[in-house]
Parts: C-alpha cells; sequence; structure tokens
C-alpha cells in the first residue's frame, strides 16, 4: 500500500484524530467526578484552615460541622440567593465583574463558622492579580467585634517559589491572626508592610523579602474585596455594638456578639458568647454582674 | 536486545546532560525533591509508551505527516498523566502545574521516536523510551537533592538541616531555589561527567 498517497495520508490522519479524541474524552469524563471532589476539598481545607482549623483529616466533614452558615452578599451588603460554595469554586468569576468596574454586581461569599465553644467567625474571600498570575485566599474575622482577624489563607497560582509563593506558607498567613481591620469607626484592612511591621501595629504584617510585588498585589486585592463587604460587613459590625450599646450588660463591652438587635434576647446570646468578665455566670439570664447592677432590665 | 539501549541513556548519551535536551523542565521543576521524583516518572511512562506506540504504528504512518502524528500520540500520554494526577495525587499537580503539559514539549520524548522508534520493533523502542526517560528522572533527582537541601534544608520536605545550625547563623540559600542555580548545577554535573569520561570531551 502506498503510505505516502493524499486518500491515505487524510484517512489515516482523520482515524487517528477520532480515536484519541475518543480516548481522551472517555477518561477526562470517568475522572471528572474525583476531580471536582478534589478541587471542592481544596476550598473547603482553606476555609478551614481561614478560621484556623488545620490538619483535618476529612475535609468535608469537618466543612459541615464548622461552617453552619453561608450566603452571598452583593456591594450594597444585602444578602442575595445563591451558593455561596460555588461562588467560591469560582472567585475569578466575580473577580470579572469586579476588574471591569462592575463591583455593584458581584455577588460574594460569606461563611459563619461556629466553634465548639459557640464563638463564631465570619470567612470573606478575596481573589485578584499577584506578579506572575492570580492570588486568591480567605480571611476571617471574629463574628463577635467584625473587627479582629481570626486567621488569614492564602494561595497563588505560579507566585515565584521561595519569594512570592511564600504567602501560601502557614508562617506568613499566622502573621494576620489578631490584626484588625477597623481603626475606631475607619475601614483599614490590613496592611503588608514592607522591611516588617512594627510590633505594636495592629493593621499591618510583615511583607515577604524578595516577594514585594506579590505582597503589595496581597494587600491591594484584601483591600479592594473587603472594601465590597464593607457595606455587610458595617453593618454587623453596627449591630454588634448596638447589642453592647444595651446597658444591660454594659461590661461585654466590645467582644460580645449577638444576633437579635436589642432586647433582653440580644443580652443573652452575648453573654453566652463573650468570654469576658460579665458573662462568667452560668445560672440562666445574662450574667453575674447584669444581675447585681442591672437586674431589672435583664427581666 | 542489545544491552547499550538501555546503558548508554543512563551516562553516555544522557538525555540532559550530553545531548542536552528537556533543560527547561529540568529547571523548573527542580526545587523539591516529591516534585522531580513525580516528573521523572511521569516522563519514563510517556517516552516509554509513545516509544512503543510510535514503533507500532511505524509502518502505516504517513511519512509526510509523522511528526504530527508523534505530537498526537505524545500529546495523549501527556494528558492522560495530568488528568490522572488531578483525580489522584492533587496537591503534586498543583505544584507540578503546567509542567506536566508541557512534557509533550520535551525533546526528549519527540527526539526518541523520530531517532529510535521509527526505525526499531516495539520492545527495544520501549526499553528505549523508559531508559532515557530514566536518564532524566536521575539528573532531576540529583538536581533537585541539591536545590531542596541547600534551598530550603529539607528533603521531601522533612528538615534535615538541624535548627542549631540557622541558630549558629547558617542560612538556606535562596539562590537555590531560582531557575538560574540549576542551571549552574546542571554545567557543574556536566563538567564532572566529562571529566571522567574524556572522549565526551570536543577537540
Amino acid at each position: 500500500m502506498n503510505t505516502n498517497s493524499n486518500t491515505y495520508t487524510v484517512i489515516y490522519a482523520t482515524v487517528l484524530v477520532v480515536v484519541v479524541a475518543a480516548v481522551l474524552a472517555y477518561v477526562s469524563f470517568t475522572l471528572a467526578p474525583a476531580q471536582e471532589a478534589n478541587r471542592q476539598n481544596e476550598v473547603r481545607t482553606q476555609l478551614l484552615a481561614s478560621v484556623g482549623i488545620q490538619d483535618v483529616k476529612n475535609a468535608k466533614e469537618a466543612y459541615d460541622k464548622y461552617f453552619t452558615e453561608s450566603f452571598l452578599v452583593n456591594s450594597l451588603g444585602e444578602k442575595v440567593d445563591g451558593d455561596a460554595f460555588a461562588v467560591a469554586m469560582n472567585l475569578k468569576g466575580q473577580n470579572d465583574k469586579i476588574r471591569v468596574g462592575r463591583p455593584e454586581n458581584a455577588t460574594l461569599p460569606v461563611f459563619i463558622c461556629t466553634f465548639d465553644d459557640g464563638s463564631k467567625a465570619q470567612v470573606f474571600a478575596a481573589y485578584g492579580a499577584g506578579l506572575w498570575g492570580p492570588i486568591w485566599g480567605y480571611i476571617s474575622v471574629d463574628a463577635a467585634d467584625m473587627n479582629t482577624v481570626k486567621g488569614a489563607v492564602f494561595d497563588h497560582k505560579g507566585e515565584t517559589p521561595g519569594l512570592g509563593a511564600e504567602i501560601a506558607q502557614p508562617w506568613f498567613r499566622e502573621n494576620f491572626v489578631g490584626k484588625k481591620i477597623f481603626e475606631g469607626e475607619e475601614f483599614t484592612s490590613v496592611k503588608v508592610v514592607k522591611g516588617g511591621a512594627a510590633a505594636d501595629d495592629t493593621h499591618g504584617v510583615d511583607a515577604i523579602t524578595g516577594g514585594t510585588i506579590t505582597s503589595r498585589a496581597l494587600e491591594n486585592t484584601l483591600a479592594k474585596w473587603l472594601g465590597i463587604y464593607l457595606p455587610y460587613i458595617q453593618a454587623q459590625k453596627s449591630q454588634v455594638s448596638s447589642c453592647c450599646a444595651h446597658e444591660c450588660c454594659g461590661h461585654c463591652g466590645d467582644a460580645c456578639a449577638c444576633e437579635g438587635e436589642g432586647e433582653g434576647d440580644a443580652c443573652g446570646n452575648c453573654c453566652e458568647a463573650a468570654d469576658s468578665a460579665c458573662c462568667h455566670s452560668a445560672e440562666g439570664g445574662c450574667c453575674g454582674k447584669c444581675k447585681t447592677e442591672n437586674s431589672e432590665e435583664v427581666k | 536486545m542489545d544491552k547499550e539501549i538501555y546503558k548508554k541513556p543512563l551516562f553516555l548519551t544522557n538525555p540532559v546532560t550530553v545531548l542536552v535536551l528537556g533543560i527547561c523542565s529540568s529547571l523548573a521543576v527542580t526545587v523539591q525533591m516529591k516534585g522531580a521524583c513525580i516528573m521523572g516518572l511521569s516522563v519514563m511512562i510517556v517516552t516509554g509508551f509513545s516509544s512503543l506506540f510510535a514503533s507500532l504504528l511505524r509502518n502505516g504512518i504517513p511519512n509526510r505527516i509523522r511528526i504530527i502524528v508523534q505530537l498526537v500520540i505524545v500529546a495523549l500520554f501527556v494528558i492522560l498523566i495530568d488528568q490522572f494526577l488531578k483525580a489522584y495525587m492533587y496537591d503534586l499537580s498543583k505544584s507540578l502545574s503546567v509542567y506536566v503539559g508541557l512534557i509533550i514539549t520535551n525533546c526528549i520524548i519527540m527526539g526518541r521516536i523520530e531517532a529510535f522508534a521509527l526505525g526499531n520493533k516495539p520492545w527495544p523502542s520501549f526499553v528505549d523510551g523508559i531508559a532515557n526517560g530514566f536518564g532524566y528522572a536521575m539528573i532531576l533527582i540529583v538536581l533537585s537533592f541539591f536545590r531542596e537541601l541547600l534551598g530550603s534544608g529539607t528533603i521531601f520536605s522533612i528538615k534535615v538541616i538541624p535548627q542549631s545550625w540557622y541558630d549558629a547563623g547558617y542560612m538556606n540559600n535562596g539562590l537555590m531555589i531560582l531557575p538560574p542555580m540549576a542551571l549552574i548545577l546542571i554545567g557543574v554535573i556536566v563538567w564532572i561527567q566529562r571529566s571522567i569520561q574524556k572522549d565526551l570531551q570536543e577537540k
């Protein structure tokens, strides 16, 4: 047979390509569920790490256990319908809307984590451009004051190993724990400080030596995304403080977490959740101090 | 079968240090030993099986489109490996990122198909592919050993440099984790090899 004829060449190429395509389609189809599960578990592991829960064996179980609530918010701080986890799987889609100057169309995921002791943290996402490719991450704040960072986790597509890629390392993200995103009522986000943040800097973390561009990109990304979350965060924050302004247990101060507004109920939540001097009483109602000092109001 | 088929690629015609093929990925994936081992293994599988299949098809491949046909065969195996890693070794596939896909462009594979598999029977071709892949993997492992040890102080992500050294002022070499240092290390290996095997030296 003449293997150099045009007909033979065309037929050969066609058959080869069809056979190869069929094999690949079959394999891709068979492995798709396992690959999707991996991607989901990765997002779950990152969400867990962002609230400080690490080294879990079964990410799905732990996720279902701790993440009790999740929803989407828009740039006005309103909750909107949708699957937060699905959005977290594809943060790029939301970033595209923000990037073209339409942050009002973005719907960003919020995850609420309930710890074993009943305290809560709210997790926010961020996604943006690093030096070589996208960087993204999750940052969690204590639901009791909507200000103190509980933890953060970052990842990247292709930052320089040993330099920018260090943002994914535990030592870097541990810097974020305990930082504040507000100064008084003013939103500050968390800054990445070149040359190292001062020990008493509550809004800054050390930048990565040799990874300045990635560090700065991370700072901008965080500020940008938290900026879109801001109306929601502020609404939550004012709820928290309105509860505390309620004189019932004035001693709770900033550290109290409540969900209801005003009312004795809010105070009750406050006492259950907050770990402060006023809230240690185990017997019902509010707490020891409230009872003695403001017993009228508690009831 | 001629023993030379699997002996030569390991030293005398090592694809990286003598033929100087596949340098790009040697620089990219040798920061850590784990990645280097998986990459080496992946390349071995791809060289082996694509040589085998190219050899099986060698009498039917139309000469005018043979390079394209080779590429399709290579791409098939590379995508299979990539999909497999994504499904069962997700962390590794992430750390190897685009380099698994780029095995397609690794000159070793096309080079061995074109130079050997198209003119030889399937079994020797398969052995030749595996041996060349192994020659490549070997260099990757040596490179990554030094780069990970001196660059991060770890081997297979396990700390081997004691903390007391760091306390005494020892520092990891930051240059080791950047690609240029891999190129310098390959140069050192080529130098050593040519000092041992004098007939590799150009006159």
